[in-house]
């Protein structure tokens, strides 16, 4: 949650992570780099069908392509990744730590009832 | 200790939490709606809430700015639309930082013998919406690409 441009950012990196192929053909990128057709194999795509999504994943800066090689090798581009990947642990953590202080609030507040009825009843007593 | 679950089901808008309390009912429904203890537990612990406005009835605004020890602000705001004790609050949630995406969310809380469950039902405004908030499509899934990526995800987040 630092701004609008790296919320905004996110959401294209988001879209582009939200597709089960997408997320393949980045995991298969984590082992090291891989042409077009090296990606396109798994998954019985046509080329034109893997170059869509690599395109979604270039324009969300989660990989490059290489334009010195002949083979045109796609890398993964860690930086966009770890950002998304601290974003959704901020919001896991927002909630798993608030209800771990809620916890706490709520044992205070048990104790202070039982201390206050022990109390009514030693005035009633 | 309350274990948060989390239900995101992939191309949906909302997301559920539920969590279960060691406390009744009562006690529950009164840390969401006092501000006083609701400044004590909302969000994460580096951050000190700062209650501007808190009206807990239908209609009533609320905004909190949480400041972190940096000097950092971040702020939130919305409008309580239902709020029946001790079962029910529903308020819309906007994060200041990315204005004009509004959440609605849903608490409810039941009763489980001397404990309380509380589920939380949050709907955004478009699929695309929740997944930048919790990116639900890398949470997601068993199959072996995506434990792959939470792998590599992982790794990257220890910084190896």
């Amino acid at each position: 949650m630092e701004n609008y441009d790296s919320a905004d950012r996110l959401s294209v990196t988001f879209a582009a992570l939200a597709d089960p192929t997408r997320r393949a053909i980045l995991a298969r990128l984590a082992d090291g780099e891989a042409s077009v057709t090296e990606l396109a194999k798994p998954f019985d795509l046509s080329l034109p069908g893997v170059s869509k999504h690599l395109k979604v994943l270039q324009r969300a800066g989660l990989i490059t392509q290489s334009r010195n090689a002949q083979w045109r090798p796609c890398r993964l581009e860690g930086g966009r990744l770890k950002e998304a990947s601290d974003w959704v642990g901020e919001y896991r953590r927002f909630w798993d730590e608030s209800f771990q202080r809620l916890d706490d609030v709520l044992q205070t507040l048990i104790k202070e009832k039982r201390t206050d009825d022990t109390a009514r009843r030693d005035n009633d007593g | 200790m309350a274990k948060a679950e989390y239900a995101i089901e992939p191309g949906k808008q909302e997301l559920t939490i539920s969590c279960v309390f060691d406390a009744p009912r009562e006690l529950v429904f009164r840390a969401f709606t006092d501000p006083k203890l609701f400044a004590q537990w909302w969000g994460p612990r580096r951050y000190t809430n700062h209650i501007d406005k808190f009206d807990v009835r239908p209609g009533g605004l609320w905004r909190i700015v949480q400041r972190g020890e940096d000097g950092s602000e971040h702020g939130f705001h919305g409008v309580h639309h239902d709020v029946v004790a001790p079962e029910r609050i529903v308020a819309t949630f906007e994060y200041e930082g990315v204005p004009g995406h509004v959440v609605l969310q849903t608490a409810t809380f039941e009763t489980l013998g001397n404990k309380t469950r509380m589920v939380a039902q949050d709907v955004f405004q478009s699929v695309m919406d929740r997944d930048g908030m919790v990116a639900s499509g890398m949470q997601e899934g068993s199959d072996e690409s995506y434990e792959r990526l939470a792998e590599l995800l992982e790794k990257m987040k220890s910084g190896k």
